[in-house]
């Protein structure tokens, strides 16, 4: 979705002396630290969901339904009796797997698409114009038109989410891949013979890397948000899986009554977000505090 | 100029040609009968055949093609399954309510974002710029719903002074009409915000770097004159470029925005549509919305000689 | 001739904030003075401090590292150094102008040059914008570029760099400054079109009356439009004099190996050219005692380790050193 890469702007200030040590630079700007320890610990709830609750998320209590959060169930309990804790912590893997899955996904493609297009003339003409039409419509809408194609399915919901993401990869790659052609040293290796794998290998592909991986980050923050987005749509996670815009969906109909069934999962959903996003800054400034001019 | 302009409008037409195919080929090529799909979990063979023959699923590819394409030429965006209504009329129908949320938003973020971006530059390294930084990380972490409850819950139903949900339209009472948009917009105008924000101070920290901004100072001109005339001016083009592109995530969070707040826009009838396995409705909103996006930065593209008179081919 | 400062620097100290250490000092105790409708022009190494020198004068040091750590700037008896923010900015562009050294990057790209040079005149002088655009008309004309009225209208990127650089100085005349600060005016211009831009700047010297601080590391332009030199290594004021005896009779062992290292007309082909050994000490690494002592080939125990005192070497001329005028070594 469109934020992944809009999210991408420097927070520094060009011409800083670069003088302070590591430990100075993390004291002035805590931001990412602190984002890398919340998203440390959101995954770590998730996957030790387990052990955290005693309750089962799928287990129904009709006679405690729509409980405010008390003793017995921290966050209080949906419309079926289920424990609201139990299934955000849970919701909170299936955020993480896809977040993560279409993170991977879109940048796997966009770097092979990127790479043919920033090397041969003829690809780029016609890769470029596709990626144009696709960017031309807005990620939700062809995400929830894929979703109205098939069955439900996690792997569904990775695809479409995913497809949306490849043009601004193809996009950072292409422009990578375009101004390092250009360098002279890349025109003498050429020169002397160096084969195109090579080429690519040792020369070009290293220059994406960093980008790739602050522009992944940014992915993985929209992807979570996106899915979360669609299943408040009804047309997400299947709703047998507690997603938590799943969760959420299933909330809102008791906004005025119950308004924890939303808060909760919500407020985690933000945090995650917000921690892959800040973690995504950091990794940025670390890298190359440049980078937003090639994205 | 004028040779310009016709290039511009021409570069439009791969793009819609390549939306076209997009749109025709996601159907016919998903896993499985698109004329099941169509019809749903619980069609009869004859419902599925039906549907087959009236969106001529059934002919060669190339001619469903052809065929498509003429008869958008011609506006027939075909016929809504479930309504048995033409599609356009719909979207049309629909419409209203969609653009004036759209406007709203786009009017809030830049009146909200662009001073505070311009400001956090200014004051780039402060307490106020790393607030203003933080705060639009946050802005678009937050989902759109959180926000929108959240607004609603506190505005709505413990102060009780703005409505829950719906629309009303400008003809019928302005005052609703108002009443109506205030916290859709807020809820989604804040994310839109984070990001044009982000993009302005980013903009501007570059361009208060540049040797003119230099002289501006030294010939004794006032800060304010320095950032705006000289300062922002510049640094327009990529922040109108911005506004441009990111009407594509605009109108996604118009969808959910619409859902939230019972809006009965184009965002509602994808969905119903969506649920419904309506796919000629589908389609038609697909066409219309990324036909929308082009045209707005293709008159954007072409706004940018009067920003920047580098810029006149 | 009795001096007559326009402009007069005391022991100037522009320094640069470093994290948690102490500041890096770029401009060391600089003081010198600037006479009415002279040329001063001052001469060093890239880094020597010479641009920071005349930043600091309008306080246009770059924010927030940058800022003036010491010394008096003063101008008609006020301390620009101390004066309040809507006080200096009343000073820039009317009292004194500075023009820069890339005429290609230090015009705005989005504005025509009538607007630009109108700018000036109408927030110093709150004259309506039509008579400030007579005023840029008219000083387009002075600084003589060709077809005034046409140029008015056009972007900077119309325009070749000498042109734009006449229109720089259009800008900075146009309120009748007392002093102009030049820095490195002609560095990023054609030879030919140096030699114009120089001619022009001594013609409107003449013209208007306007003292001229010119900074430059080319000893050719100092030998051209200099009435008085200075000249800078490492943030300080090594020699200071009349045109006429800094070229005929430099004093300082830096100055000295600045003249011997100008390829003369008449040399032997081939011979090497005559070269400072060393390398400029970085901000953070400056030598106690004599900056240039590690490079110079008189220096003395004394020049490691103390400062030079500015020693007196005739009624203007002044050099930084402990080999040189009375109480040298012999």
């Amino acid at each position: 979705m469109a934020a992944s890469d809009i999210a991408a702007v420097p927070a520094t200030i060009p011409g800083a002396p670069r003088r302070a040590s590591r430990l100075r630079r993390v004291a002035r700007r805590p931001l990412p630290a602190i984002g890398a320890t919340l998203l440390a610990l959101l995954v770590l709830s998730a996957l030790a969901a387990p052990w955290l609750t005693s309750h089962d998320p799928f287990e129904m209590n009709v006679v405690d339904r729509l409980m405010p959060p008390n003793e017995t169930y921290w966050f209080g309990t949906d419309a079926y009796g289920r424990d609201i804790f139990t299934r955000t912590l849970y919701g909170g893997r299936v955020s993480l797997v896809i977040g993560a899955s279409v993170a991977i996904a879109s940048t796997v493609i966009g770097l092979f698409i990127g790479v043919l297009a920033g090397y041969f003339r003829l690809a780029d003409a016609v890769l470029m114009r596709i990626m144009d039409g696709l960017m031309a419509i807005p990620g939700i809408l062809l995400a929830i038109a894929l979703m109205s194609l098939t069955r439900a399915s996690m792997w569904v919901v990775i695809v479409a989410i995913t497809i949306p993401e490849v043009p601004r990869v193809v996009r950072l790659v292409r422009a990578v891949v375009l101004s390092v052609r250009e360098q002279v040293y890349i025109q003498a290796a050429s020169a002397i013979g160096t084969r195109l794998p090579r080429l690519m290998i040792k020369h070009i592909l290293p220059n994406t890397f960093a980008p790739l991986i602050v522009q992944a980050t940014y992915i993985a923050a929209s992807a979570v948000l996106v899915e979360s987005y669609l299943s408040f749509l009804g047309v997400g996670t299947p709703p047998e899986i507690p997603s938590w815009g799943n969760i959420i969906a299933e909330g809102r109909l008791y906004v005025q009554i119950a308004f924890w069934n939303i808060l909760f999962p919500s407020v985690f959903l933000a945090l995650m977000v917000l921690s892959i996003n800040i973690l995504g800054d950091g990794l940025r400034d670390m890298l190359d505090p440049r980078l937003a001019r090639r994205i | 100029m004028g040779s310009y302009v016709i290039r511009r409008v021409l570069a439009t037409l791969p793009v819609m040609g390549v939306v076209a195919v997009i749109v025709f080929l996601m159907l016919r090529l998903s896993p499985g009968d698109p004329a099941a799909i169509i019809a749903g979990d619980n069609a009869t063979s004859q419902d599925i055949a039906q549907i087959r023959e009236y969106l001529g699923l059934d002919q060669p590819l190339g001619e469903q093609f052809v065929r498509w394409i003429g008869q958008l030429l011609t506006g027939d965006f075909g016929n809504s399954i479930y309504l048995n209504r033409p599609v356009l009329g719909l979207i049309m129908e629909r419409v209203g309510p969609t653009l004036a949320l759209s406007i709203s938003t786009m009017a809030f973020a830049i009146l909200l974002a662009i001073p505070l971006g311009v400001l956090a530059a200014w004051r780039a390294g402060s307490w106020g710029d790393q607030a203003i930084m933080a705060m639009s990380v946050l802005a678009f972490s937050v989902p759109v719903f959180l926000i929108g409850y959240g607004l609603v819950i506190g505005f709505s139903l413990e102060l009780e002074l703005l409505p829950v949900q719906g629309f009303v339209s400008l003809s019928e009472s302005p005052i609703g009409f108002l009443r109506h948009l205030v916290l859709p917009t807020v809820a989604l105008g804040l994310v839109y915000t984070a990001l044009l924000a982000r993009i302005t101070r980013a903009t501007m920290l570059e361009t208060l770097n540049e040797d003119f901004i230099r002289t501006a100072r030294a010939k004794g001109l006032a800060e304010p004159r320095v950032l705006i005339l000289h300062a922002l001016k510049n640094a327009s083009v990529p922040i109108v470029t911005t506004i441009g592109t990111g009407i594509a995530l605009l109108i996604g969070g118009v969808v959910v925005t619409e859902s939230v707040f019972a809006v009965p826009g184009i965002g509602r009838l994808t969905i119903d549509a969506v649920l419904q396995r309506d796919y000629p409705v589908i389609q038609g909103v697909i066409l219309v919305i990324a036909g929308v996006y082009v045209l707005v930065n293709l008159a954007i593209d072409l706004t940018y000689s009067l920003l920047d008179p580098r810029i006149r081919y | 001739m009795a001096p007559d400062p326009v402009l007069l620097v005391e022991e100037l100290r522009t320094e640069f904030a470093s994290g948690d250490g102490p500041p890096l000092v770029a401009v060391n105790d600089l003081s010198f003075r600037v006479d009415r409708g002279e040329t001063l022009c001052i001469v060093g190494e890239s880094g020597c401090g010479k641009s920071l020198t005349a930043l600091s004068v309008l306080r246009l040091l770059p924010r927030p590292y940058g800022r003036i750590g010491g010394g008096r700037v003063l101008l008609d008896g006020k301390d620009l150094a101390k004066v309040s923010e809507p006080e200096i900015r009343a000073v820039r562009g009317r009292s004194v102008s500075m023009i820069f050294q890339e005429p290609m990057t230090s015009l705005n790209p989005v504005l025509n040059i009538g607007r630009q040079i109108a700018e000036t005149v109408m927030v110093h002088e709150g004259l309506p914008w039509q008579a400030c655009i007579d005023r840029a008309l008219a000083m387009l004309k002075q600084v003589r570029i060709p077809e005034p009225e046409r140029r008015l209208h056009e972007y900077p990127h119309q325009l070749s760099g000498g042109m734009r650089q006449r229109v720089m100085i259009a800008m900075a005349l146009a309120c009748r400054p007392r002093v102009l600060l030049a820095d490195e005016p002609t560095t990023a211009l054609d030879v030919t079109i140096q030699a114009q831009i120089l001619d022009l700047i001594r013609d409107l010297q003449t013209e208007t009356g306007t003292a001229v601080v010119l900074i430059t590391h080319d000893l050719g332009v100092v030998a051209e439009m200099a009435d008085r030199v200075l000249v800078m290594y490492a943030g300080s004021k090594v020699e200071e004099g009349s045109a006429e005896e800094i070229f005929d009779a430099p004093a300082h062992p830096y100055t000295r190996g600045l003249m011997g290292a100008m390829p003369h007309l008449g040399e032997a082909r081939g011979a090497r050219l005559n070269e400072i050994p060393g390398v400029v000490p970085a901000l953070n690494a400056r030598p106690p005692g004599c900056a240039f002592a590690p490079r110079c080939s008189q220096a003395t125990a004394r020049c490691h380790a103390e400062a030079p005192p500015v020693r007196n070497l005739g009624s203007t001329h002044t050099a930084a050193c402990w080999e040189v005028g009375e109480g040298a070594a012999a």
